[in-house]
C-alpha cells in the first residue's frame, strides 16, 4: 500500500471509511446478539443483520456479485429455512438453570478468546506477499469460470444440493403415515 | 483519522473474520438446542468466507476463484443447513426436545 494521508471526516474517501465503520458495528453486533441470545429467534434475527453486514464487507472485497448471493443464499433461503424449523420444533430454550456443562460460561469464553487471539496474532505478523493481478475478478469472468475450468465442481455441487433437498425431505418426513 | 481508511487493510478483513469465527465457537460450545448450535455454526462459516474473500481480494493473482470458492462454501452451506434442520424435526418428532443434553439414549 502506498503511504496516502489519511483522508478527513468530509471528504469521499472519508464518507466511504465511515460507512465502513458503521459496518464492522452492525456485523458485530449481530454476530454478538447471534452467538450469545437467550431465544433463539432473536439469535435468528442477529445473524440475519450479521449476514447482511458480510454482503457489505463483500461489497468492499470489489464482488457485488458475491454480496447479492449473500443475501439471495444466507438472508433469503438459510435463515427462513432456519426460522421454519424453530417454529416446527418449538426449542424455547429453558430459562432455568440446567446443569450447566463443562464448557459453557468461562470456559467456553476462553477457548473463544484464544482462537481469536491466535488467529490475530497469525494475521498481524505475518508478512502478506500480494502477487500481481492476472486478471479482474468480474463477473463475466467468474462465469467463464463456471463453465470452463470448474465445470466438474459446478456439476457436483448441483448434485451435493440435490441430494441433500431429497434427503432433507426424506428424514423429515419419515415416522409421519 | 487513520480510522477511517482501515478498509484498504488485508489485515482489518482478517482480524474480522477471527472475530466472526470465534463468535462462533463460542455460540457453539456455550448453545444447549441444537438449532442454536447450527446458528453458531453458520456465523463461523460466514467468517471463513471472510478470510477467503480477502484472500481473494488482495493477494491471489486471478480474484474470480476466491469468489468460485466462496460460491461452494454457500451451496455446502446451504446443504448442511437443509439436511441438519431436517434432523433436527426428526429429532424434535422423536424425542419432543432439542434440548443436546437430554438427547442420551445411548448413555449408560
Amino acid at each position: 500500500m502506498t503511504p496516502v494521508p489519511p483522508p478527513t471526516l468530509f471528504s469521499a474517501d472519508g464518507m466511504v471509511g465511515l460507512v465502513f465503520l458503521i459496518m464492522i458495528g452492525v456485523t458485530l453486533t449481530g454476530g454478538i446478539i447471534a452467538a450469545t441470545a437467550e431465544r433463539l429467534i432473536r439469535a435468528l434475527s442477529g445473524i440475519v443483520i450479521c449476514f447482511t453486514g458480510v454482503a457489505g464487507f463483500y461489497y468492499f472485497l470489489n464482488s457485488p456479485f458475491m454480496a447479492m448471493m449473500q443475501i439471495l443464499i444466507y438472508v433469503g433461503a438459510i435463515c427462513v429455512t432456519i426460522s421454519f424449523a424453530i417454529m416446527l420444533a418449538a426449542p424455547e430454550e429453558k430459562l432455568k438453570k440446567s446443569p450447566t456443562n463443562l464448557l459453557s460460561g468461562p470456559i467456553g469464553f476462553m477457548i473463544a478468546a484464544l482462537i481469536f487471539a491466535a488467529m490475530t496474532m497469525l494475521a498481524l505478523k505475518t508478512d502478506w506477499q500480494a502477487s500481481a493481478k492476472i486478471a479482474s475478478g468480474s463477473v463475466r469472468e467468474i462465469g467463464i469460470h463456471l463453465l470452463t475450468t470448474y465445470s466438474m465442481v459446478f456439476e457436483l455441487i448441483s448434485i451435493v444440493l440435490l441430494i441433500a433437498i431429497i434427503g432433507a425431505i426424506v428424514i423429515a418426513r419419515g415416522g409421519r403415515n | 483519522m487513520a480510522l477511517l481508511s482501515i478498509h484498504q487493510y488485508l489485515t482489518t478483513y482478517l482480524v474480522f473474520g477471527a472475530m466472526l469465527f470465534s463468535l462462533g465457537v463460542y455460540g457453539l460450545v456455550t448453545r444447549k438446542t441444537l438449532i442454536g448450535m447450527l446458528i453458531a455454526a453458520e456465523l463461523m462459516l460466514a467468517g471463513v468466507s471472510i478470510n477467503f474473500m480477502s484472500f481473494n481480494r488482495f493477494l491471489a493473482p486471478d480474484p474470480s476463484v476466491g469468489q468460485i470458492f466462496t460460491l461452494f462454501i454457500m451451496a455446502i452451506a446451504a446443504a448442511e443447513a437443509a439436511i441438519g434442520l431436517s434432523i433436527v424435526v426428526a429429532v424434535y418428532r422423536q424425542f419432543k426436545t432439542v434440548d443436546a443434553e437430554e438427547l442420551v439414549n445411548l448413555k449408560g
